[in-house]
This record gives structure tokens, C-alpha cells and sequence, in this order.
């Protein structure tokens, strides 16, 4: 197991955002997080990576073990070296293409220059951007389209060899084209790494995710095979949220 | 009254286009004055030689020495505390009772009158401390006086940065002081200089915070150490201009230009490096 979550109870102030989740993540598969907004996907997905604890009013209560030990006692940048984060939006940092990805390499210490060229080609590689790339690595990663943007994100993140990537709506602010090759990317990454990937796009979650949660009001509805999810949901919530009732 | 939109509309963009005209006027205006007076006061000599007959002749290199001396104190002592300041301010403090008291602080800070500084680092600097009226004393001075303007300007520069660069940073695991150091700072640093610039301006310029702690009223010779006194431009100015009987309008005026041009050159200095910053931004 990669992830064992236990009760968690989370809350922004007084709002509680997620109410008693317990589940099980399993190394080498995709789970995808479905729900409507404000369902608590995201907020459960920055648990993960205790990136929650950047803001103040946050607070919560329960148990996230990863790998066996539990989050809250492991060294933060340690732990998120090891559970690399995608975000909504393409979120370039403001240097080169190359920079970008030996940015976080240098910041854990990695100093050796054949370690960061070797690193950077096979993460745009997996990540499948290098042949877009290749050519131009000394630009500003701000002159690359948002899609590429996007692949450039995840290959910095796979640049620290992670164990799990957590996808945040990662093509939420790009166009099918882009999605479909930012999910060419995911399928590729299938492969080697655990990922959880928190989705808005119910299609997407059909095409891409092992097994499927979802996610309602902060509960934990429903989870299981991403088939089962999708022909024969156990619960009524999630069959109505499939065929697009609400949400 | 009834008035065609579109009328109206020019009428209010020629208001605000005579309002934005007539502050080029008083700028302009006091440049043309000075150089047009000052101007034939400048000569190699009046920059490098020391004053003469009671001020009324010689030149004025003790002063611009003197005003060299006090404006790099103040920016080595005011820079590195304004600036740990802000990124404590911006980066580290939580929104309690506590630091809304030093932010408050600090605004109020700024609107000191430069007079009661110079009292202040009477007190602090030259008697209690023991300072004596010296160099040190006086740069401590103004240093003081400009920290609002530098932490004022660094914080807003440090605030500026996208907050999503620093979530990005601290999601591959860098620490938050990696994150600022590699990430903010690079990217504030045009902001930090403008508020540096601002500062070396009104410290060069300010008479009265150095009046009590380091000007001295006629010493034809150079420091000898951060305990000396000095002459300064602002206060030789006023010296000349109302303590000195006689003294030629050519002198005054000329001395009015130097401190111009020094702040003037000081500012290019501090813009030139701020525009090599810029060139490197990528955003």
C-alpha cells in the first residue's frame, strides 16, 4: 500500500471540507478523484503532501500513513521530493525551460551537471516534451504554450524521481488537444509511479484511472474499479453524478 | 446642464492632462533655475578644494565627502535591517495582534518629522551611546529615517511575487527560506532598489537629522574616522545660504546643483543595476 488514509476529518475555520475519509492507495495504479466542486477532492489531494499546512486557518484531524510511516512525523521536503504535485493552472517557475526542472534538483542538494542533463532528458522524455524542447532549453519557460507548460510542470516534478505524482485537475485550463497529450503523458507514467489524479472531467477519469473515487459534500461516497464506477455504480449519488445530473 | 458624453469625456481628459502638465512645471522649473545659477560656480576646483575667506570662495569637496560618507552608512545600515524586515514581514509573520503593532509602527515610522529624528539620534546615538557627534551617529540618524521608505517598498516588491511561485517551490520539497532566497528575492529585487533609491535621495537631501549628530559648520579637513565630524551637503547649503553674510549666489546655487547632481548620479547608479535585474526576469 502506498497510501493509507484513516478518518480524516479536515476543516478551513470553521467549514468542515472533509468528514471521515478512509481509504487505501495502492502503489502502481492510477486512482482518480471525481466529485463536483467544492467536494473536498483537492483539499484531500494537498493532504497528501501536506501542502494544506501552508494555509493557516487549516486544520485536521486523523491519520495519513505513506508507505508504512506516518506523514506527519516525516521531514516535509523529504516527503514532498518523494510525492511530487501538479497544479490546476501550468505554474512555470520564472526561469529557463532547463531551470525549471534542475531547480528542485539543486534545492535537495543534487550539484553534479551531468546528473542534472541526464535527469532533465529523461524526465521531458516520460514526459513527453523533449522533442518540443530539445532544441530551446536555455528559454524562458514562459514562451512555451500552456500544454507544453503543463508536460514541463510534470517533468520537473518527475526530474526528483518520485514515487507518487498527485495531478490537481491538471487540464482544467488547457485545450483537448493539449489534455489528450498532458493524458499521453499520464499513460506513460502509469507505468512507473503511483498517481493520484483529481479530476473535473468525468471522461477523463474513464479514460485514464484504475480505480475511481467519489467524492461528495467532503464523504467519501464511493470506491472501487474504475469499470464498476462507471457501468454499476453501488451508490445512487454516483450514478446520478456519472450521467451528469447535477454537479 | 445637459452636456454631449463626448464632450464632456475631452473635457475631463484636457483637466487631467493640464493636472498631469503642471507638475512638469515646478520639477522643471527648479532644474533650470539651479543650472542656470549654479552653473558657473562648477569648476574642478570648486569640487575638489576645500572652502575659503569664511566659506565665501574655495570649493566644497568636504561637503560632497561628507554627504558621500553619510548617505553609504545610512544605506549599509538601513538596507540589510529593511530588508530582513520586510521578508520577515511578508514571508514569516502571522497576521496577530503583535505584528499589526509593527506595522503600524512603521507607517507611523515614516511620518516622523525629519527634526525629531535628528533630537532622537541626539539622544540615542551621541549621548547615550557615546557616539559623540560623529559620522556614525549621523548615518545611524538617517539611516533610521529612511527604514520606513525601504521596508515600505521591499515588502511591497516581496508581496508582489505571485504567491503561486512559492507553492510551486515548497511542492518539490525546497524549504521556505530556499524558496525565498532562490525564488522571491530574485524577483523582488527591482523593488527593493527603487525603495533603495528612494531612500539615498531624502537621506542626501535631509538637513535636520544631521544637524545635531554629525554636521559640522566649517572643517576644512577630511574624517579620519567613522567618529569624526563632518561637513554635509544640505547643511553647508543652509550655512552659506543664511548663517554666512556675502556669500555669492553663484556659491549657493553651485552648491545646490552639486547636491542635485550627486543625488541625481547615485539614483542612475542604483536604476542601471535595477535595470540589469530587469533584463533577467522571465515574467
Amino acid at each position: 500500500m502506498k497510501f493509507i488514509i484513516e478518518n480524516v476529518n479536515a476543516w478551513f475555520g470553521s467549514v468542515q471540507s472533509l468528514k471521515e475519509i478512509s481509504m487505501e492507495v495502492k502503489a502502481d495504479e492510477i486512482l482518480t478523484i471525481i466529485g463536483p466542486s467544492n467536494s473536498g477532492k483537492t483539499t484531500f489531494l494537498r493532504i497528501l503532501n501536506r501542502m494544506h499546512e501552508l494555509n493557516p486557518v487549516f486544520r485536521m484531524q486523523g491519520r495519513v500513513q505513506f508507505n508504512g510511516s506516518d506523514i506527519s512525523t516525516m521531514e516535509v521536503g523529504l516527503l514532498r521530493k518523494k510525492i511530487g504535485m501538479v497544479f490546476a493552472l501550468p505554474l512555470p517557475l520564472p526561469f529557463t525551460i532547463y531551470e525549471n526542472i534542475t531547480y528542485a534538483l539543486k534545492m535537495h542538494g543534487i550539484r553534479n551537471r551531468s546528473i542534472h542533463m541526464e535527469r532533465a532528458e529523461k524526465a521531458l522524455r516520460q514526459a513527453s516534451l523533449w522533442n518540443e524542447v530539445k532544441d530551446r532549453l536555455k528559454t524562458s519557460a514562459f514562451k512555451l504554450s500552456g500544454g507544453q507548460q503543463q508536460r514541463l510542470c510534470i517533468a520537473r516534478t518527475l526530474a526528483l524521481e518520485p514515487d507518487v505524482i498527485l495531478f490537481d485537475e491538471p487540464c482544467s485550463g488547457l485545450d483537448p488537444i493539449s489534455t489528450a497529450k498532458v493524458e499521453e503523458a499520464m499513460f506513460e507514467l502509469k507505468k512507473e509511479y503511483t498517481i493520484v489524479l483529481v479530476t473535473n472531467n468525468v471522461k477523463q477519469a474513464a479514460r485514464v484511472g484504475d480505480k475511481t473515487a467519489f467524492f461528495l459534500n467532503g464523504e467519501l461516497i464511493e470506491l472501487d474499479k474504475t469499470e464498476k464506477i462507471f457501468t454499476v455504480p453501488s451508490d445512487q449519488r454516483t450514478d446520478d453524478y456519472i450521467r451528469g445530473k447535477f454537479g | 446642464m445637459n452636456m454631449n458624453p463626448r464632450t464632456t469625456q475631452k473635457l475631463a481628459f484636457a483637466f487631467f492632462l493640464l493636472a498631469t502638465l503642471l507638475i512638469i512645471v515646478p520639477v522643471g522649473l527648479i532644474v533650470v533655475v539651479i543650472i542656470q545659477k549654479g552653473l558657473p560656480a562648477i569648476s574642478w576646483e570648486f569640487l575638489t578644494s576645500v572652502p575659503k575667506k569664511g566659506m565665501r570662495a574655495g570649493g566644497i569637496f568636504p561637503a560632497i565627502i561628507g554627504t558621500l560618507y553619510l548617505v553609504s552608512g545610512a544605506i549599509l545600515f538601513a538596507l540589510p535591517i529593511g530588508l530582513f524586515s520586510a521578508i520577515y514581514l511578508s514571508e514569516y509573520a502571522k497576521d496577530n495582534y503583535m505584528n499589526r503593532i509593527i506595522k503600524l509602527s512603521i507607517v507611523n515610522l515614516a511620518g516622523v518629522p525629519s527634526v525629531v529624528y535628528g533630537l532622537f539620534g541626539l539622544a540615542l546615538f551621541v549621548d547615550f551611546f557615546k557616539f559623540g557627534v560623529s559620522i556614525l551617529a549621523g548615518s545611524l540618524t538617517l539611516g533610521i529615517m529612511i527604514l520606513p521608505i525601504i521596508i515600505t517598498a521591499s515588502r511591497e516588491a516581496l508581496e508582489a511575487v505571485p504567491s503561486s511561485f512559492r507553492e510551486v517551490s515548497l511542492s518539490l520539497g525546497a524549504s521556505k527560506w530556499q524558496t525565498i532566497r532562490h525564488i522571491v528575492l530574485p524577483n523582488s529585487i527591482s523593488g527593493i532598489i527603487t525603495g533603495t533609491i528612494l531612500g539615498i535621495g531624502r537621506a542626501a537631501g535631509e538637513t535636520a537629522p544631521i544637524l545635531f549628530t554629525v554636521a559640522a559648520f566649517y572643517i576644512p579637513k577630511l574624517p579620519h574616522s567613522i567618529f569624526d565630524q563632518v561637513m554635509a551637503l544640505p547643511y553647508h547649503l543652509y550655512v552659506i545660504s543664511t548663517q554666512v553674510p556675502n556669500v555669492s549666489e553663484q556659491i549657493r546655487y553651485g552648491t545646490a546643483l552639486v547636491l542635485i547632481g550627486m543625488v541625481l548620479l547615485m539614483n542612475l547608479a542604483a536604476i542601471i543595476i535595477r535595470y540589469q535585474f530587469r533584463k533577467k526576469k522571465k515574467w
